[in-house]
């Protein structure tokens, strides 16, 4: 039992002592990141809100991720009815496709989408190119975590509406939408997260403006500038953690309110 | 009573599986109507139909005197309490039993007091601001019947209403269920695999096999006169013994029984297969019984030797399985235990009345 116990605290100094150096070096008065410590600053969060660049690559990461989510989550709410309610020839391989960008290897698929926007359509590099690889990867996620939702649905709720007199479509907006609400939710934040500081795809289809974590990656070359990515790591780090708890809040509220026991989840 | 819904020839196919064949039945309006048969036998299948969740392979709905084949379930005149109540678990009590009401074009007022008297009619009155997800079981059955009975439906459609139901809450549940019916005077359609729940409840019970109608009739006709030995079977105990028809002499019937010897019954007494082919006798448990100490059989009754072959105790009744010397089947009977009357032994030679006018004769 020992041997085990050190082994799961080791992993776990390995996996989050380098997050927790983020904001320690955020807020440390030295331009080299090394200890000792010289003091307490909060000038590279003032210098990240004067970085015009920088401001624009986080809004366009922002709308990115924004769109990402809605799109992810709303082909992602077809895709999990479909899965969950339906039955047609085909829909385990199907499903098994839609899926299969999760395991696929994102510099593979950045190229792949980058041959085919530029030499077959002929597209021009932009946010939309991003958000479009953006809304392949996070569907995945999205039909995972609304999978749940809408199997966790007793099939005679939707028939009890059709039988009180509403059609398909105004049962699905008052019993099955509600319903599955709190897993919309979780699914829009998770897309939204993955979107948010996702580098291989987005280094391969931005434009002519980048997105925050490409230019991150640019900024790396300057080693002055390496505490401000220090500070906008440690807001990236804390809003993708707040994000994601809720995530798991509203999935969670969501199995509640459907009288079921938690069956695993991404937290 | 006039017929208020009639299928005729109904079938469902599902892919090979051939579920319902050849369906034909009346209901009559008003009429307390149940589906009764073991699990697979086409019975929810044959509510699902009724109710356009489920369209027809062949054959044809009426409801009302209008086809409903191409008519989805919102347009129906039927409401249905599912087997899992389907209580919406995101709205209050209230707003559960307003949701059919949405497209009444009632008045708020309106809508709040054609709630309030279904809540009451149901026992749950003072319950409308209660969230659905915090009822018990009992509770959540009568906000469903609510639901569908506060759209006043020409058919109630019932799927095994009670069978997530305890035994004590289910017979009370029966009774409750009965007195709804009549007060309403809405046709129920009930589906149960429960012959008992069907014979307390119907006034009418259809049973079915493999997806076909094995006989139609009032609770009485079905115990008593059940069509064939599957009916016979299904409900209730009965005691099977071979027998042979010794003379068909039309209105009545000389059988030789094995165990019992030779007696005549009516022709009324015998199914149509049974006059023709291979036949049993059948008798009901409760019209054998043992003739204790000092006891006399009643007029038109007939006395056998038996031996107590297995004593079962339940307090009210005495069940005891006998066997006639030189007859292989074993005869089950029932003996109320009226006081002063001993519970017999096993091994114990006893005497055994029974009644010509009670026994069936069946095919097989």
């Amino acid at each position: 039992m020992k041997p085990l116990r050190i082994y799961a605290v080791a992993y776990l100094i390995f996996l989050y002592a380098p997050i927790a150096l983020l904001p320690l070096f955020a807020f440390n008065d030295g331009t080299i990141i090394a200890f000792p410590l010289q003091g307490f600053t909060t000038k590279w969060f003032a210098e990240l809100s004067g970085n015009k660049a920088l401001l624009s690559a986080v809004g366009n990461s922002l709308f990115i991720a924004a769109m990402t989510a809605i799109f992810a989550t709303l082909l992602g709410i077809c895709a999990a009815r479909a899965g969950a309610m339906a039955d047609f020839p085909g829909k385990r391989g199907i499903i098994g496709f839609v899926m299969l960008p999760l395991v696929l290897p994102e510099i593979i698929v950045a190229t792949s989408l980058l041959i085919i926007m530029r030499q077959v359509l002929g597209l021009d590099l932009s946010n939309w190119t991003v958000i479009a690889a953006h809304v392949l990867i996070c569907m995945p996620f999205s039909i995972a975590i609304l999978n749940g939702a809408f199997q966790n649905l007793d099939p005679a709720l939707e028939e009890a509406a059709l039988d009180l007199g509403e059609n398909r479509w105004s049962a699905f907006r008052l019993v099955i939408l509600p319903l599955v609400m709190p897993g919309i939710i979780s699914s829009l934040l998770i897309s939204f997260t993955i979107s948010l500081d996702e580098f291989i795809i987005a280094f391969f289809l931005t434009g002519t403006n980048p997105t925050m974590p490409v230019y991150i990656w640019g900024l790396l070359r300057f080693p002055g500038q390496l505490p401000v990515v220090m500070a906008l790591g440690t807001i990236l780090v804390t809003l993708s953690i707040l994000l994601l708890a809720l995530a798991e809040y509203f999935r969670r509220r969501g199995l509640a309110r459907a009288g079921v026991t938690d069956s695993g989840g991404f937290l | 009573m006039s017929t208020l819904i009639s299928l005729s020839q109904v079938e469902k196919y599902y892919g090979d599986y051939h579920a319902l064949r050849g369906i034909d039945l009346e209901i009559r309006s008003g009429e307390f109507f149940s589906l009764l048969g073991p699990s697979g036998c086409g019975k929810t299948t044959l509510l699902r139909t009724i109710a356009g969740f489920e369209g027809v392979s062949g054959g044809a709905i009426r409801i009302d005197g209008k086809d409903m084949a191409g008519v989805p379930p919102n347009l129906r005149p039927t409401n249905m309490v599912f087997q899992s109540y389907a209580i919406f678990p995101h709205l209050s009590v209230a707003e559960n039993v307003a949701f059919g009401l949405r497209r009444s074009g009632l008045s708020k007022t309106d809508k709040a007091r054609a709630v309030t008297e279904a809540l009451e009619m149901v026992g749950l009155g003072g319950f409308g601001k209660r969230a659905a997800h915090a009822l018990s079981g009992g509770q959540r059955q009568r906000v469903a019947l609510a639901r569908a009975l506060i759209l006043k439906p020409k058919v109630l459609l019932l799927d095994e209403p009670l069978s997530a139901l305890d035994k004590k809450m289910r017979e009370q549940m029966q009774v409750e269920l009965i007195k709804l019916q009549r007060q309403v005077g809405i046709t129920f359609i009930l589906v149960t695999h429960d012959q008992e729940e069907a014979l307390v409840m119907s006034d009418r019970i259809a049973v079915m096999f493999d997806g076909e109608i094995g006989q139609m009739a009032d609770p009485e006709t079905l115990y008593r006169r059940p069509a064939s030995r599957r009916v016979a079977e299904f409900i209730g105990q009965m005691n099977f013994l071979q027998a042979r028809i010794v003379d068909d002499a039309g209105a009545s019937l000389m059988l030789e029984v094995a165990g019992l010897g030779r007696t005549r019954v009516e022709a009324s007494q015998a199914t149509a297969d049974a006059r023709t082919g291979a036949c049993v006798v059948g008798l009901r448990p409760e019209t054998l019984g043992i003739l204790f100490e000092g006891e006399a059989p009643r007029l038109g009754q007939e006395v056998i030797d038996a031996v107590v072959d297995e004593v079962v105790y339940y307090g009210d009744m005495t069940y005891y399985h006998v066997h006639i010397p030189g007859v292989a089947e074993p005869l089950k009977l029932s003996m109320k235990n009226i006081t002063g009357r001993p519970v017999l032994d096993i091994g114990t030679s006893t005497r055994v009345a029974w009644d010509p006018r009670a026994l069936v004769l069946l095919g097989g």
